[in-house]
């Protein structure tokens, strides 16, 4: 067979933010594909300098709505350890709970929205029928509960209020506590339906690869130490020693290398390597679903999204009937000179920030990775072997392949091109 | 795009019947850019790309609403007017090689806008009563 086409898809639809794709097959072989992030540069890292620490958290935050807490969180992390200033348990307790509502609300904007059309082969989750429309009905609800979350704890779930440096400004009143863990506990079966959605559909594509996550003792996305499939274990601090930045001309995001070579974050990757610390109600009532793990079917990230959002649930439910919280100020300290390094889970992977500090407060220099930008090469790469494998298909067939593999990556082509980097000789 | 896919949370109910979704890469495939009672758009311009896309949008629209302050006012997308020269420097050949505009502008500098829904993240309330108002 001696094919000669071309697959050109410009702004890929179900993802967030804006790519496009072209694949150049001559006499049957592949020869090119490019995958181009085509969002437009924002500049965040030269906008940060010169700024005052206490105004960065809000300002990185707009780099993307659907994750700005993750954002805030991790540079607010960067901010207090350049500065060394050491937030309360209870802060510690609020930031893990915000993180479970801005997972919770994101992976099922993910699933139900820019999965779920693929598995019923619609092309929109409106256009939902009979049973699925159900499925759009409880998104709603489940999207609304992790919402409920996050303003509980943040004060808003985009671009929050009440979190700042060194600590939180409002803290959670007894009712809305009671009121969001009713809402929680009214969407976990719904969750179930969800997991067990993706835990029956036999879509595969597997190819070797090592699996980069942020290792906690809770599965709670904040504190812990980056490990590897490969079986590293790195410290936060160092972990930018272990990248290696790859420029794409033709991508508007940075990609980068581990240890010199392709790796993926997100939530398969969490999984394969923390599944043993979820939370037990997950292990015991959720048990036969991890049973795939670990897996390097990249299709299996959706089943570890769908996972995590019943460990947030279900850790959060408890953290917010154990905890009496009480008023408390931020912690403060004067500034001083000094780097800090923040490496959260976002809900799409490790993210990471350095804040350097000047004498007076001010930013010197700021470093952002992202997960999508990490994920950038292994997602091209998969692309290319997924083409090779599928060359005796249609056109149609292979594109619609692609656009599956891509949604798996959950990809945010938003938060990967407001960064950049510049390394001047 | 966030802030409205949350809102349908609580008004999907409501609008589902009274409207009818032609374009929206989050929760469809690229639609037609045709006959649109109205069209909300977000996002500042920062290339001849995205302009050429704000007109092919004002002209196949009867109404044009700016949604958020980057779409409103510029900001935090256009931060980049305001860098010093150095700064400057630094960015320029992304600029080229990405064809981005020298500045970034709210869509008003380029288009009539009818409406617009301020805030980052955009005012749900305020988008609600525009939207509701356009469907009596």
């Amino acid at each position: 067979m001696h094919k000669n086409f071309d697959i050109t898809l410009k702004d890929l639809s179900k993802i967030e933010g804006r790519a496009s794709l072209d694949i150049k097959v001559r006499g049957g072989m592949l020869l090119d594909v490019k995958l181009k992030i085509s969002e437009s540069k924002r500049f965040y890292t030269q906008a940060v300098r010169g700024k005052f620490f206490s105004n960065i958290p809000l300002l990185v935050s707009r780099i993307c709505g659907t994750c700005s807490i993750a954002h805030l969180t991790c540079c607010t992390e960067a901010v207090e350890k350049a500065i060394g200033i050491r937030p309360s348990e209870q802060t510690i307790l609020l930031r893990k709970l915000a993180m479970y509502g801005t997972t919770l609300r994101d992976h099922a904007m993910h699933l139900y929205f820019f999965c779920l059309p693929d598995i019923f082969s619609k092309d929109s989750v409106l256009d939902f029928e009979g049973r699925e429309k159900e499925f759009l009905h409880e998104a709603l609800h489940v999207k609304a509960a992790g919402n409920a979350l996050a303003t509980l704890v943040a004060g808003r779930a985009v671009h929050p209020t009440h979190a700042v440096v060194g600590g939180f400004t409002s803290f959670p009143k007894r009712d809305d506590v009671v009121k969001v863990v009713k809402q929680l506990k009214e969407v976990r079966p719904y969750v179930f339906d969800l997991i067990d959605i993706f835990f029956r559909n036999d879509w595969e594509f597997k190819r070797d690869t090592d699996f980069v996550a942020l290792a906690t003792k809770d599965f709670s996305f904040l504190e812990g130490e980056i490990r590897s499939t490969e079986g590293l274990h790195v410290p936060e601090k160092e972990y930018y020693n272990h990248l290696q930045r790859v420029v794409i001309p033709y991508s508007q995001a940075s990609a980068y290398e581990f240890e010199g070579k392709e790796y993926m974050v997100g939530a398969l990757a969490r999984i394969n390597l923390g599944r043993q610390n979820l939370h037990k109600s997950v292990r015991k009532e959720a048990g036969r679903y991890l049973l795939p793990f670990p897996s390097n079917n990249i299709f299996h990230n959706n089943l570890a999204q769908a996972i995590e959002m019943l460990h947030c649930i279900d850790h959060s439910i408890e953290l917010l009937e154990a905890t009496d919280f009480k008023e408390e100020r931020p912690v403060v300290a004067k500034p001083k000179r000094g780097i800090g390094v923040g490496v959260i889970e976002a809900p799409r992977g490790t993210l990471y920030y350095m804040m350097n500090l000047d004498g007076v407060g001010k930013i010197v220099e700021g470093n952002i990775v992202i997960p999508t930008a990490q994920n950038q090469i292994n997602m091209q790469n998969d692309i290319w072997d997924l083409v090779e494998q599928n060359l005796d298909k249609t056109k149609e067939e292979i594109q619609q392949r692609v656009e599956r593999l891509i949604r798996a990556y959950d990809p945010c082509m938003s938060c990967a091109t407001h960064f950049l980097k510049v390394n001047w000789i | 795009m966030i802030t409205f896919l949350e809102i349908l949370n609580r008004k999907y109910a409501d609008w589902s019947d009274k409207i009818n979704i032609l374009h929206c890469r989050m929760l469809k495939k690229v639609g037609k850019l045709k006959n649109m009672d109205v069209a909300f758009v977000e996002g500042a311009v920062s290339s001849k790309e995205e302009e050429r896309q704000l007109r092919e949008i004002r002209d196949n629209a009867k109404k044009l609403v700016a949604i958020g302050s980057c779409a409103a006012e510029g900001s935090p997308a256009n931060q980049r007017n305001f860098f010093d020269s150095k700064t400057m420097d630094e960015i320029s050949f992304l600029l080229k090689r990405f064809r981005l505009n020298e500045k970034v502008y709210p869509l008003k500098n380029f288009v009539a806008v009818d409406d617009v829904v301020p805030g980052c993240p955009m005012a749900e309330e305020k988008f609600i009563q525009i939207l509701e108002e356009y469907l009596r």
